[in-house]
């Protein structure tokens, strides 16, 4: 059982140092396979020329319109998982039996690459940000519901019968007793369903798209422009710490109880 | 509950909860029960009354069946035969105006400071918003918790705890509490302080309290009465009076009459511990609301 957290880190606190050392290993030896190594600047290129172009393409605010797509698609595949997800598990969690009969199925269909499924969205959503969604859809959702569902199965007996014996109608039941006791587990699946989706819009845009930051990065390595890819690349990554980062603090905040 | 009081004002022992003719047996609970179902017979016809305004201990070897009663006393369990009446009325599903518990585990909310805790106790039991503060720091206030109002469960420490759930329990106003082993989980020096406070409180506020516990000791410090079950199938042995004036203090634990009120149920208890301890060797399966406590702690 999770137990409330009673303090937040923050933001720099925890990983600082490591995250420093790490990146700058990753720097040096990316400055040392350019210019001592000479790895071939198609594969490589010098991280000299790839960080001005990559100050050149935030200035440019070229990215503003694909961060919007990509976006907008992460957020839209993952509102419906959410909201279907948690819907779902609730239906599942008022009996045992399902419980039982669907948990199984809902790991089973987790385990299939649902990657597999995007040249059938691209057919039938077409290329914009219905096939995108659509995938982010079906990876992001079983991770979520399996998690509530586990989470709500998780509540203790005792707490329920506490609460009925002090008189708790159902809905106070759902208000004071499930969901408190279940809204860590249910968070942490939620994260994890954003950060599915994410991946999941990104990879879609990158096999085939007409924009968004998938798009531009597989543009750009079509086009041999290694530097822009990279410059990308790194603009991506950029986002995605964020996003985690983010994530992470609202979780903990929402892990403290209500 | 006005019906309830007419029946009691008729009655000249004024019985809070009568038991009458109660037997349990988990098997056959859920259908057909066996020949061989006699190992599964939790309890045997019992009767009991408890009286309004006592504090009655069960105690008895382990899985005879008084944890199994006391969830009938609360509407946690319906017998599957005979009737336990609270108030005159039958009991039939959990009475939050008129019956709390005390379980023998942390059933405190750990997202809840212990204030909170109660406040969302008389959420559920529809007492006006504006109230509820007052209540449950007044609540705290008689376990001497009100420096810890805002800590969560999990920063205090085991006996602070237990009394915080007695001080949710007495916050409900119910007149009768039903504990189930609640310092079972405490060591021993915790129990006595715990049990002389309790003596005081109840003293103060003169409800009937039924509680279910192992120890010997502090079934005589507390007890009003102490009904002695047997090993299963659980019937009540003896009910023993304790007539000693509350609130008791440690001087009764020192006194003669105490000892020989503890050696009598030791006397009584022995044998069947034995038995219980020899049919357990046998291999018989233990089944019992211990068992279902026990997998509800760590599922």
């Amino acid at each position: 059982m999770a137990k409330p957290m009673k303090r937040v880190a923050p933001l720099w606190q925890s990983n600082e140092a490591s995250i420093v050392v790490f990146v700058a290993l990753v720097l040096t030896s990316w400055f040392l396979a350019t210019h001592w190594f000479e790895v071939s600047p198609l594969l490589v290129p010098d991280p000299l020329s790839v960080f001005p172009r990559l100050a050149q393409l935030i200035v440019s605010m070229e990215w503003w319109d694909p961060l919007v797509v990509t976006a907008s698609e992460v957020l839209s595949a993952f509102a419906l998982s959410s909201v279907l997800g948690i819907a779902l598990s609730f239906v599942l969690s008022r009996s045992v039996w399902w419980v039982k009969t669907f948990d199984p199925l809902l790991n089973g269909i987790n385990a299939v690459p649902a990657i597999l499924f995007f040249p059938l969205f691209a057919l039938l959503f077409g290329l914009g940000p219905g096939s995108k969604i659509a995938l982010g859809f079906t990876i992001s959702f079983f991770p979520i519901v399996i998690n509530t569902t586990s989470a709500f199965g998780r509540v203790q007996s005792i707490h329920l019968k506490a609460a009925l014996c002090m008189g708790a109608s159902k809905w106070q039941l759902l208000r004071f007793v499930l969901f408190p006791s279940a809204i860590p587990m249910i968070l942490s699946g939620l994260r994890m369903g954003l950060t599915l989706a994410f991946l999941s819009v990104l990879g879609g845009e990158t096999i085939a798209s007409f924009n968004g930051l998938g798009h531009q990065i597989a543009e750009s390595s079509q086009a041999m422009d290694s530097e822009l890819m990279y410059a990308w690349i790194l603009f991506v990554i950029a986002v995605s710490f964020t996003l985690n980062t983010l994530l992470s603090r609202l979780e903990r905040l929402g892990g403290r109880g209500s | 509950m006005q019906s309830a009081l007419k029946v009691c004002v008729l009655n000249p022992l004024d019985i809070a909860i009568e038991i009458k003719g109660v037997s349990h047996s988990f098997e056959g609970a859920s259908g057909q029960s066996s020949p061989s179902s006699q190992e599964l017979m939790a309890l045997e016809t019992t009767n009991l009354e408890i009286r309004r305004g006592e504090l009655l201990s069960l105690i008895g070897p382990s899985g005879c069946g008084k944890s199994t009663l006391l969830n009938m006393m609360g509407g946690l369990l319906t017998p599957a035969s005979g009737e336990v009446r609270v108030n005159g009325v039958q009991v039939s599903a959990p009475m939050p105006k008129t019956v709390s518990f005390v379980f023998q585990e942390n059933a405190l909310f750990p997202w809840n400071t212990i204030l909170d805790n109660i406040v969302v106790a008389l959420t559920f039991q529809c007492v006006p918003s504006s109230e509820r503060l007052d209540l449950a720091h007044q609540a705290l206030r008689a376990v001497g918790l009100s420096e810890f109002a805002n800590y969560y469960p999990d920063q205090l420490s085991g006996g602070m705890r237990q009394r915080a759930a007695l001080a949710r329990a007495l916050s409900l106003k119910t007149d009768i509490i039903l504990m189930d082993e609640p310092f079972a989980a405490l060591d021993e020096q915790t129990r006595m302080v715990l049990g002389e406070d309790l003596s005081t409180l109840l003293n103060q506020t003169g409800k009937t309290i039924v509680l279910v516990t192992h120890s010997l000791g502090e079934a005589v410090f507390l007890s009003d009465r102490i009904a002695v079950i047997s090993a299963r199938p659980g019937r009540v042995l003896e009910v023993i009076e304790v007539n000693e004036p509350h609130p008791r203090n440690p001087e009764f634990v020192t006194s003669l009459k105490f000892s020989e009120l503890r050696n009598r149920l030791y006397e009584l208890l022995h044998d069947e511990i034995r038995q219980t301890l020899s049919t357990q060797a046998m291999g018989t399966p233990t089944v019992g609301p211990h068992s279902s406590l026990a997998s509800s702690r760590h599922g």
